[in-house]
């Protein structure tokens, strides 16, 4: 569905990182790893077009994005950012509600159907009992499932997630990833960056390692996520258990 | 803003009878202080005087007192008039400034509107040019004025683009102050320096009817895009990034909407002078009766704008015996309360 190809990104003139590809399915989850200053940021905004790519493509059924107006790329792909202080007090209705933005005529306000859409974005979540609230006034935890419930609204086939589990406590990250399952098997495709490789194991199909601006690994977690690849990108000894019982791993760190 | 928390959840319908209610009285409450601006006064007019000149003027029945005609008809009625579009277009451009740069310092006056109308009249003043020339000039020098601060933002590209434009509004409104001093310094102390200096404080006291039809269709021309994009101005107010995420065409929906509140400032500082802190002050008041959604925020604005313009010019001319330049009430009133604003917090800005 989606496919990245040898994409190259940064900003103006400066590279941040280059020949990227890989390719996403219909209710896959591909995990993105790696360190700061990597370039996983600038890599979603390139994936999102709101970067143009210095080199290579990205298509969706073939088509290159960047021919696409923003609310055609907006309709496909929705981006959920970080949880953030917004600016003005709007209810988490009202910020649920411009995930239709990319549904409407350009000077159409949403209608019926569109708060009947929002309104269904947070019962999926779960979150039907925030819609009242004020946005500024609510958690990190409950401003994160309000993004994604903002970014559902708008009925994406690819969600782009970077760093949801940032900032937020063991409980809600560990919702989160429930989340991202969850809306992975509606067939909705999902790309997340995160800094814990442990969430990759929790929530990935696919895992890429990005380190330096290249792709150094691009495989399922637990080909990816070894003390080789990890010790590689971050520099650091970890321990990768598996947990036969649970069907997954876990990755804890040692220390010298 | 506690307001949407503590209130049961109530059901669509009724939300939009309570809304539709709350119009009505706040259009209610403006026509009532319409009518205290046209009875009170130096001239105090009864109100059955009032509305019988009124219908005279409408409907030709028989006119009563001619000096309370005159006083009704051709003193208060214009700068009512003038006090309800000017007050109204300068909040409605407030709001949409704040909403599109995210920042509660931001009103007309920043982009340096309201100084390249100052320079524009205040040269228009200087060269001694009949007042529709000084009007045209003062609408040329805000609309070029914001062309400016535009350009440079499009030439400093490595920054975040809100705050590079309001930079250079900051650095061109302080130009534009320098050479505004510096026609001050220049103009004939007794025939153009005081007119200069009123005109710089804002005032109503010498708009004709004339002139407020004269601004309405740019007003109006401006508030158009406002309207049609009020629910899109919701998403400008997350930022350009995310707003372009959803799917929002920034690259010209700002400009329009720059171009569209710099349009309906320029044309009411063009009739009345430099009339500060409205822009600034009520859309805060706006956002904390009726919340940050755009579609309510807009005509919230507008109505209270105009209301308090009217409040202001009556006081302007009622409190002392000489007129009191509307800009020093203005700044008066808005100037504390914006501090009060600060000290409280958290209302209207997380």
């Amino acid at each position: 569905m989606l496919s990245v190809e040898a994409l190259a990104f940064g900003y103006g003139a400066r590279e941040v990182g280059a020949g990227v590809s890989f390719t996403l399915g219909a209710g896959e989850v591909l995990c993105l790893l790696g360190p700061n200053g990597g370039g996983k940021t600038t890599l979603f905004k390139t994936l999102l077009g709101l970067l143009p790519a210095q080199a290579g493509r990205v298509r969706l059924d073939g088509e290159d994005l960047s021919r696409w107006s923003r609310r055609r790329v907006a309709r496909a792909l929705a981006y959920v950012p970080q949880a953030h202080a917004a600016f003005f007090p709007f209810t988490v209705r009202a910020v649920v509600l411009m995930g239709r933005a990319a549904r409407l005529a350009p000077f159409a306000a949403p209608g019926r159907a569109d708060e009947a859409a929002a309104d269904m974005a947070l019962a999926t979540l779960g979150i039907g009992h925030l819609a009242d609230r004020i946005y500024t006034e609510i958690s990190g935890g409950e401003r994160q499932m309000v993004l994604i419930a903002r970014a559902l609204a708008g009925e994406p086939r690819i969600l782009v997630m970077d760093e949801p589990t940032a900032s937020l406590d063991f409980g809600n990250q560990t919702r989160v990833l429930e989340q991202v399952r969850r809306l992975a098997k509606t067939g909705i495709a999902v790309v997340l960056s995160t800094h814990d490789p442990g969430h990759a194991f929790l929530c990935a199909d696919r895992v890429a390692l990005l380190h330096g601006g290249r792709l150094v690994a691009l495989g399922t977690p637990e080909a990816t996520i070894t003390r080789e690849s990890l010790r590689r990108v971050y520099g650091v000894d970890v321990a990768v258990v598996p947990l036969p019982e649970h069907g997954c791993s876990v990755c804890t760190p040692i220390l010298a | 803003m506690t307001r949407g928390s503590a209130a049961p959840i109530a059901a669509p319908g009724a939300r939009r009878i309570s809304a539709v209610f709350r119009a009505c009285l706040a259009v209610a409450g403006l026509g009532l202080l319409v009518l205290i601006a046209l009875v009170a006064g130096r001239f105090p007019v009864p109100v059955a005087d009032v509305f019988a000149i009124l219908a005279a003027k409408l409907f030709g029945t028989a006119p009563g007192d001619a000096t309370a005609q005159v006083v009704v008809l051709q003193v208060r009625l214009p700068r009512v008039a003038a006090a309800l579009v000017v007050g109204a277009a300068l909040s409605s451009a407030g709001a949409t400034y704040q909403g599109l740069f995210r920042n509660p310092l931001v009103s007309p006056d920043i982009l340096g509107v309201s100084a390249g109308a100052g320079l524009g009249a205040v040269l228009g003043i200087y060269l001694a040019l009949p007042v529709l020339a000084i009007q045209a000039m003062a609408f040329a020098g805000g609309l070029g004025a914001v062309a400016i601060v535009y350009a440079i933002g499009a030439l400093v590209r490595r920054h975040d683009p809100v705050l590079t434009l309001v930079l250079a509004g900051v650095a061109v409104g302080a130009v534009l102050g320098s050479a505004i001093s510096l026609l001050k310094v220049l103009a004939d102390p007794y025939n153009q320096l005081p007119a200069i200096t009123y005109w710089l404080l804002g005032s109503l006291s010498s708009v004709t009817l004339g002139d407020v039809f004269a601004i309405l269709p740019a007003v109006g021309l401006g508030l158009l895009p406002l309207v049609l994009l009020r629910w899109r101005m919701n998403l400008m107010s997350l930022g350009e990034e995310e707003a372009r995420a959803l799917g929002v065409e920034t690259r010209w929906l700002r400009p329009l909407l720059v171009a569209a509140a710099t349009l309906v400032t320029a044309a009411a500082v063009s009739a009345t002078g430099v009339i500060g802190w409205i822009g600034l002050i009520v859309p805060h008041l706006a956002r904390g009766l009726v919340g940050p959604d755009f579609r309510r925020l807009l005509p919230a604005s507008a109505l209270l704008g105009a209301g308090y313009l009217v409040a202001v010019d009556l006081a302007a001319r009622t409190i002392a015996p000489i007129e009191v330049p509307l800009g020093i009430l203005t700044a008066l009133a808005g100037a504390p309360f914006f501090l009060w604003l600060l000290a409280a917090g958290k209302r209207g800005w997380s």
